[in-house]
C-alpha cells in the first residue's frame, strides 16, 4: 500500500498533472478569498469553503482520473494486481497517493486563515479558529468523498477522459439530491433523499457547525466508492 | 512448483482454457506453444492469479492462489505480454518501486544491482523508460520479474523485440535460472523452446493437446522414422534396389535435385534401420550416396501437426 501510495505521489509531481492541480486550487482558493473576505473586509471564511465545493466538483476528478484508468490502459494492472499485495492495499495506496496531493493543496487554506488572523487581530479583533477549524474538515471529508468517487469512475474505464467526465457527472448527481428532494411531492421519500444530500451536510460545516453524524455520513459515502472500486477490480478478474 | 488442475476460463460462451491440467517442477523450464489465441496469455494470467479461472485449481509451491493470493503470489514473477512498464520513472525508481511493492526482503541495493546485471539493463538505469527502445523496455520487464527472486518465473513472450544478440543472452539467462527456478516460457518462436525447454506443452483452442519432452513429441507423431538419401545414378534402376530391400516399407521418389540424382524418401518397418543395406547395395552397384539422413519432425512441424488437428484424427500415428 505504501509503495502504490508512494509511486502515485511521485506520478503526480513528475507529471504536470498535480502541478496544475495545485496553481488552479490555490487561483480559485485566493480568487474566493478576495471576492468573499479581502474585498468586503470580512474574515468569515465560509463562503470561500462553499465556493471550493463547486471547485472540487470538477477539479478533484481531474486529479483522479488516470488513478485506475491509465493502469489498465499501460497494463501495468498486471504487476499491481500479480503482486502480493490485496485489493484494498491498492485501492488504499491510490485513495492516500490523491488526497496527499489533495491535502497540500487544502494547507494554502490555513495559509489564507493565518494572514486573516493576523489582519484582524491589528483591527483588535478575533478570528473564528473554531469555525475555521469546522470549515476545513468540512472540505477535507468533501475531498476524501469527491476523491473515492474519482477512483471508483476511473476504476470503470480505460480512457482518462471518461473517467474524468464521469466523475463530473457523478459528483454532480451527489451535490442534487437536495434540489432532487424539493420536487418530490411524498414527504417521508423527500425525507429520505434530503439526508442523503451531500451538499446539505457540507453547507452545515460552512455554517461553522461541526457534527459528528454529518462526519460519519461523508466518512461512510467515502467508504461504499472505495468498496465499490475494490468489487469492479475483482469483479473484472472473474469476467 | 506449479500444478495446475482442470483449469477452465469462459468469456461468456468462450471457452478460452478448457479443463487444462500439467505440473511443472523445481529445476524444470516448461515451453509453453500455441497459435495466436489459443489461451496461453490468458492460463498464463489465471497461474498470476491476475485472471480467475472460472473452475479448477492452481497450486504454486502447494500454495493455492485463490485461497491465499498474497503468499502464492509472493512465488511468482511475471513477465506478461506487453511488460507493465510505468513509462514516467526511469529504471531505478522502477525497480525501486517494484522492489517496495513486492516486500522484498533481500538487501536493495546489491539486489537491484544483480539484477540489472543479468538483464543486462545497468547501462540504461538513471533513463526516463518512455525514451528507452522495445529491447531495453523488455528487458526491463524481465528484470522486474526477478525482483525478490522468485522460485517460479512466469514468461509470456521473454525474447520479443530483442536483436538476436540479445536473445542469445536472455535465452542463457532463462536456462540458468531454470536451474534452481520453475520457468513457464511462452513463446510462439519454436527453435527457442526447442532450445531453452525441458518440457512442451502444447495448447489449441484452450486445449491442452500435448505435455512431453520435444524429442518425444517429435518421436511419437513419426514412430516409423524415415530416411531422406540421395543416390547419383538412374532413377529407375535404383528405385528397384531400394524397393528390392525386404526392410523397407515403401519408397517415396521425391523431386530430382539434379541431372541423374535422385531423390527418395523411404519408410522402414518399425525397429528396422536399413542403412548399412542401402550403403551395401548402392556400393555394389556403384551408384554413390550423396545423401542420407533421418528425418525427425521438427518442433515446427510437430506444432503444425498438433495444432491443425493430425494428431488427434490420426490417433497419434504418422502420416
Amino acid at each position: 500500500m505504501l509503495a502504490i501510495m508512494k509511486r502515485e505521489i511521485r506520478a503526480y509531481f513528475t507529471s504536470p498533472l498535480g502541478y496544475v492541480f495545485l496553481a488552479v486550487f490555490c487561483g480559485f482558493s485566493g480568487l474566493f478569498l478576495w471576492l468573499n473576505c479581502l474585498n468586503l473586509g470580512s474574515s468569515a471564511m465560509g463562503g470561500v469553503f462553499q465556493m471550493m465545493f463547486f471547485i472540487n466538483v470538477i477539479l478533484i476528478p481531474v486529479l483522479t482520473m488516470r488513478t485506475i484508468a491509465d493502469d489498465k490502459r499501460q497494463k501495468t494492472d498486471q504487476l499491481t494486481l500479480t503482486s502480493p499485495v490485496s485489493l484494498f492495499g491498492i485501492v488504499a495506496g491510490k485513495f492516500l497517493g490523491a488526497f496527499f496531493v489533495f491535502f497540500c493543496a487544502s494547507i494554502v487554506l490555513i495559509i489564507y486563515a493565518v494572514f486573516l488572523s493576523f489582519a484582524v487581530s491589528a483591527a483588535d479583533s478575533r478570528f473564528e479558529w473554531a469555525m475555521f477549524w469546522g470549515h476545513y474538515t468540512g472540505l477535507v471529508l468533501i475531498g476524501m468523498l469527491f476523491i473515492s468517487v474519482g477512483i471508483f469512475i476511473s476504476s470503470l474505464t480505460e480512457s482518462q477522459m471518461i473517467a474524468a467526465i464521469g466523475s463530473i457527472g457523478l459528483n454532480i448527481v451527489i451535490c442534487m439530491f437536495d434540489i432532487i428532494s424539493n420536487y418530490i411531492s411524498n414527504d417521508t421519500l423527500a425525507g429520505i433523499v434530503n439526508s442523503l444530500s451531500v451538499y446539505y451536510k457540507y453547507s452545515e460545516f460552512t455554517q461553522g457547525i461541526f457534527s459528528l453524524k454529518n462526519t460519519v455520513f461523508l466518512l461512510s459515502i467515502t467508504a461504499v466508492f472505495n468498496f465499490l472500486t475494490i468489487r469492479v477490480i475483482e469483479r473484472r478478474r472473474y469476467a | 512448483m506449479i500444478e495446475v488442475k482442470n483449469l477452465c476460463k469462459n468469456y461468456g460462451s468462450k471457452k478460452a482454457v478448457d479443463n487444462i491440467s500439467f505440473r511443472a517442477e523445481n529445476g524444470e523450464i516448461l515451453g509453453f506453444l500455441g497459435p495466436n489465441g489459443a489461451g496461453k496469455s490468458t492460463t498464463m494470467n489465471i497461474l498470476t492469479g491476475y485472471l480467475s479461472a472460472t473452475s479448477g485449481q492452481v497450486l504454486i509451491n502447494d500454495i493455492d492462489v485463490l485461497e491465499d493470493p498474497v503468499s502464492a503470489k509472493k512465488n511468482i514473477g511475471y513477465l506478461p505480454e506487453i511488460p507493465p512498464l510505468y513509462l514516467d520513472m526511469t529504471v531505478n525508481e522502477y525497480l525501486d518501486f517494484v522492489y517496495d511493492l513486492k516486500k522484498c526482503k533481500l538487501p536493495k541495493r546489491s539486489h537491484l544491482g544483480e539484477i540489472c546485471e543479468l538483464s543486462r539493463i545497468a547501462d540504461v538505469r538513471k533513463r526516463v523508460i518512455r525514451n528507452l527502445s522495445k529491447g531495453y523496455r523488455q528487458r526491463v520487464g524481465l528484470a522486474q520479474s526477478l525482483v525478490g527472486n522468485p522460485k517460479v518465473l512466469i514468461l509470456d513472450e521473454p525474447t520479443v523485440g530483442l536483436d538476436p544478440k540479445q536473445i542469445i543472452e536472455i535465452r542463457s539467462l532463462i536456462k540458468k535460472l531454470g536451474k534452481n527456478h520453475t520457468v513457464i516460457l511462452s513463446s510462439h518462436i519454436l527453435p527457442e523452446v526447442q532450445a531453452v525447454c525441458d518440457r512442451v506443452v502444447v495448447i489449441n483452442n484452450g486445449k491442452l493437446i500435448a505435455d512431453d519432452t520435444a524429442e518425444n513429441l517429435s518421436h511419437s507423431l513419426s514412430p516409423d522414422s524415415k530416411l531422406l538419401v540421395q543416390i547419383e545414378g538412374p532413377s529407375k534402376e535404383v528405385k528397384d534396389i531400394l524397393t528390392g530391400i525386404s526392410d523397407i516399407d515403401r519408397v517415396y521418389e521425391l523431386k530430382s535435385p539434379a541431372k541423374n540424382i535422385s531423390e527418395y524418401e523411404i519408410s522402414q518397418k518399425e525397429g528396422c534401420d536399413v542403412r548399412r543395406e542401402i550403403f551395401r547395395r548402392m556400393a555394389a552397384r556403384n551408384y554413390p550416396i550423396l545423401l542420407m539422413k533421418n528425418t525427425e519432425l521438427s518442433l515446427e512441424e510437430i506444432f503444425l501437426k498438433l495444432t491443425t488437428g493430425d494428431f488427434y484424427g490420426e490417433n497419434g500415428g504418422g502420416e
